[in-house]
């Protein structure tokens, strides 16, 4: 295999994989920052429940998050090096200011909030787990707008061959990243709240002790993962327009629309093979003009298929990649300016339809738990931890459609970009060995691997265990004899 | 301003290495020190507050490479590829040992966590080490900033001695840091550990230091090592008279002596090509756009200060010592949850 196939892997393999633990840290944390202040301002202890209960899993899912998110810090220096000399000037800047602005707040507040439970006043504490849960928050927002760079380019000039950053605001001003940031933020927050109700429902089910606070957290639950899926809907059809200006070729690929249309019609689902640019043998069922409304707000505008694209593509870039020993194997080759379109058109359908799963489930959960009901079958059971993947899913789709829709540039051209600001993939990647690539592939995905197992045992412990697991039974407010020089919380 | 991010950088390294030097010590020590469970606990509970934000001192310095140099960024990571996952495999492990290890009351779950911890901290230490040394003894690069040579090429009997260099101060750091952080018999026996093994553990990097100086040191850098060494041989003294306190400054002493030797021999240049010195990366072909260092600079001016502010805070409010009484009884979740009352044959 080649550097660039290996390395492909191993960044989609490590990120995807950091992407499952990054939006239950982020919407679980506000979620656990919220019950906490419900807690210290009715002194409920349903409250507290909640916040041990749910926190203990924040945790346990955001060693994960961290220990994934350093390789990928590495990463872009490692297999990507020639990227990172090409776009240093502009992209390692967003990421320094994650750290720190955001991984220095995140990991510190923590901290404190984990060990500080009865060192810290209760108010102190409280401002604790809120700081780490808006870092959260802000890293999203820095490492959002370097991808966001790579998609739409901006704010730089062409100095000898290599972008060089003119205004700072104007990447992280991008509107690839206005829009970018909520969709991500708000699928974030659907996570967690199928979370919420997923594992919730599963101890209503259950019938075990603390009812009060399963419903609650289904109450929660369901309301803001219907409000994320919600903004879901409303920010991705802000990023469909931006993508339709920004990224034509991609927004072709994500309908498999290989014949430009007007007014054109959005692709509900495909039967036949979408991997051919020409489109035969595929039927579609289709909304009339949806497309078009998706792509520029009204129902007639015309929007490009591939075969028409193509032509453009290649006058502009080039029809063969140049000869050079780097490229490996694409060396002098014809360039495929068409993502892989299975993964493109189903990644896309697979996104939404993951996402309006999970809210389906959740409003279906709410409505079978009214007024202290809830259903006996082994199905609702299943009905509730099936859920709880569903957003997961989604995301990874979001991702990997973005991702491999920009294919083969690593950097992406923009129709109205700056001149010459653009990569191919197949240029970006480091000079190291096929071997080393593949060492570190093997030994991520092995550990990986392990440690995704031991994750799930151990939520699977916690979620068993419910409230008894984090809580003894009294409460450390109402119990008077504990020793107040015993550490809470320690590991 | 390249010459001031140098400075920048070479200051979170510092940062990081004084730092997670002592929490990668602690879990060097973890089998040593920690003669019982419960002093084990004690062990991590010194850092468990703290050793996540030490960490993001390692990711601020490698993110500030990328914006300030990102030639150096991309150059040293993929020359060093393969010790650098080692470094990352081992990372991963310590950071989700700490966590998890106490998750599971079983002898063997903590068994396994803590042969993570000890083996995660001796190879991190290793190859920050290594790391660092290849940076400034150079790597065999063209003049594109590619490595030549074989994926071992950072492997040298010189960037050996800079691994064993960093891990042996870190085991005396860390020794240093729990005499300092704990009480009762896991303090004494830290503080006589560190006595005894300091002569040893720190000559490495004197030894280093003095390769460095030979081959490339100026009148200033030999005067940083001075300091390094009596530094270290002063807070062999404080230890000796219980001023722990002293001694864990002291220490910090060194290791910014030593920072501030290495680097200041590399400069200017940033990575040496031990092909052709016309290739090598310098402050000043490795750097940003003057642009970008500005507003870097603006990020840091104010970034930085909060930092230290509540990171200092931190340490403020988990400044007691540990010691054996202050840890709780193991409270986990059962391996088969509450007897429930549900619907029958709850056996998932
Ligand atoms: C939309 C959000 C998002 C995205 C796209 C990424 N991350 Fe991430 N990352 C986070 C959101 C996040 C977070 C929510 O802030 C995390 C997740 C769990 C956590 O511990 O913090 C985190 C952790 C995390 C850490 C550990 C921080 C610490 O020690 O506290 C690093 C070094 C990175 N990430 C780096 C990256 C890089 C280089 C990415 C690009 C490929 C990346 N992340 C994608
Ligand atoms: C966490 C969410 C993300 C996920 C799940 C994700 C997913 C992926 C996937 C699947 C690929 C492989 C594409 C292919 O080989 O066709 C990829 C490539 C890549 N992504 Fe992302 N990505 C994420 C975030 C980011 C961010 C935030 C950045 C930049 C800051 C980024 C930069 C890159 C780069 C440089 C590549 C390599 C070049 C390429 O193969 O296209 N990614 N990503
Ligand atoms: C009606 C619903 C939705 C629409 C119209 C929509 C639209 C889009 C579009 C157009 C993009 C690509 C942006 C680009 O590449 O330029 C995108 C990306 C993404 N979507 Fe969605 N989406 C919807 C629902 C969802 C749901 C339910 C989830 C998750 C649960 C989700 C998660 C993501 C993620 C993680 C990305 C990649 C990150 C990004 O570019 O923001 N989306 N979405």
């Amino acid at each position: 295999m080649e550097v660039l196939d290996l390395a492909r892997w191993q960044f989609g393999i490590t990120t995807v994989y950091h992407f499952l633990m990054v939006p239950l840290t982020i919407g679980l944390s506000l979620l656990v920052a919220v019950m906490q202040t419900a807690w210290v301002r009715t002194g409920d202890r349903k409250y507290l429940a909640m916040t041990k209960f749910w926190g203990k899993l924040l945790l346990i899912n955001f060693a994960m998050g961290v220990v994934t998110g350093i390789v990928q810090e590495f990463q872009f220096g490692m297999t990507w090096s020639a990227y990172s000399r090409f776009v240093g000037d502009v992209f390692g800047a967003p990421l320094a200011m994650e750290g720190l602005v955001a991984f220095f707040v995140e990991s510190t507040f923590l901290g404190l909030w984990i060990f500080g439970w009865d060192r810290l006043p209760k108010k102190v504490h409280l401002a604790c787990v809120w700081a780490f849960s808006l870092a959260t928050i802000a890293s999203a927002y820095f490492i959002l707008a370097a991808n966001s760079w790579m998609q739409h380019p901006v704010g730089v000039e062409m100095v000898d061959g290599r972008p060089r950053l003119t205004s700072i605001w104007a990447v992280l001003g991008n509107n690839t990243v206005l829009a970018a940031f909520p969709h991500t933020v708000f699928g974030a927050f659907a996570v967690a709240g199928t979370f919420l109700v997923g594992i919730a429902a599963w101890h209503l089910w259950r019938r075990g002790d603390d009812g009060p606070v399963w419903r609650a957290s289904v109450k929660l639950g369901t309301w803001v993962g219907v409000a994320a899926f919600t903004g879901l809907a409303i920010t991705g059809d802000f990023q469909g327009k931006l993508m339709f200006e920004q990224q034509p070729m991609k927004m072709a690929a994500a309908e498999a629309l290989c014949h430009t249309e007007s007014p054109a019609s959005f692709s509900v689902f495909a039967v036949g093979d979408v991997s051919r640019p020409d489109c035969e043998n595929v039927k579609s069922v289709t909304v009339p003009a949806l497309l078009s409304f998706l792509a520029h707000n009204d129902f007639t505008t015309e929007v490009k298929g591939i075969q028409d694209l193509l032509p453009l593509y290649q006058e502009k870039y080039g029809t063969n990649y140049p000869v050079d020993p780097k490229l490996g194997e694409l060396s002098g080759k014809p360039i495929d300016y068409v993502p892989n379109l299975p993964v493109t058109y189903w990644g896309f359908r697979l996104m939404i339809g993951f996402g309006a799963i999970a809210a389906g489930a959740g409003l279906l959960v709410l409505w079978l738990t009214r007024a202290g009901r809830v259903p006996r079958g082994r199905w609702f059971a299943w009905l509730a931890l099936g859920s709880v993947a569903t957003p997961f899913l989604g995301n990874s789709f979001g991702w990997i459609f973005t991702e491999m829709g920009r294919q083969p540039f690593v950097v992406v051209p923009n129709p109205s970009g700056v001149d010459g600001v653009w990569m191919f993939t197949a240029r970006a990647v480091s000079s190291s060995t096929p071997g080393e690539v593949l060492t570190s592939l093997i030994a991520l995905t092995l550990v990986y691997g392990v440690l995704a197992c031991v994750e799930v045992f151990l939520i699977r412990r916690y979620v068993r265990a419910g409230v008894a697991g984090v809580l003894p039974a009294r409460g450390p407010d109402d119990d008077a004899g504990k020793r107040d020089d015993v550490l809470s919380f320690a590991y | 301003m390249e010459t001031f991010w140098f400075c920048v950088i070479a200051l979170l390294w510092l940062g990081y290495l004084f730092l997670e030097g002592f929490d990668f010590g602690v879990g060097m020590l973890l089998p040593v020190l920690g003669r019982s469970e419960a002093e084990r606990r004690v062990l991590i509970n010194t850092i468990g507050p703290v050793w996540d934000g030490n960490e993001v001192w390692l990711l601020v310095a490698v993110g500030a490479t990328f914006a300030a140099f990102p030639a150096w960024y991309a150059a040293l990571l993929s020359s060093v590829y393969l010790p650098l996952t080692l470094f990352l495999l081992a990372l991963i492990g310590r950071g989700v040992a700490f966590e998890y290890r106490g998750k599971v009351d079983s002898a063997r779950w903590r068994r396994v966590w803590d042969a993570v911890i000890v083996a995660g901290s001796w190879t991190a230490a290793l190859s920050v080490g290594l790391l660092i040394s290849a940076t400034v003894f150079g790597m065999p690069l063209d003049a594109l900033g590619d490595r030549v040579g074989s994926p071992f090429a950072a492997i040298r009997v010189e960037t050996l001695l800079g691994a064993v260099a960093v891990a042996g101060y870190a085991f005396v750091h860390g020794a240093v840091f729990l005499s300092l952080k704990t009480e009762g018999g896991v303090r004494d026996r830290a503080r006589a550990l560190a006595l005894k093994v300091a002569p040893f553990a720190l000559l490495p990097l004197l030894v280093l230091l003095l390769t460095v100086q030979l081959r490339s040191g100026s009148t200033w850098t030999w005067g940083a090592s001075i300091v390094v060494a009596l530094a270290a041989l002063g807070a062999y003294g404080r230890l000796v008279l219980r001023r722990e306190g002293q001694a864990f400054a002291l220490m910090g002493v060194v290791v910014a002596g030593a920072v501030a030797a290495l680097f200041g021999a590399l400069y200017p240049d940033v990575l040496p090509s031990t092909v052709d010195p016309a290739w090598s990366l310098t402050v000043a072909n490795a750097a940003s756009s003057p642009y970008t260092l500005t507003v870097m600079t603006w990020v840091a001016a104010f970034g930085t200060p909060a930092v230290l502010v509540y990171q200092g805070w931190t340490y403020w409010v988990f400044r007691k010592r540990v010691g054996t009484r202050h840890i709780p009884a193991v409270s986990v979740p059962p391996a088969s949850g509450p007897s429930a009352s549900g619907p029958s044959g709850q056996t998932r």
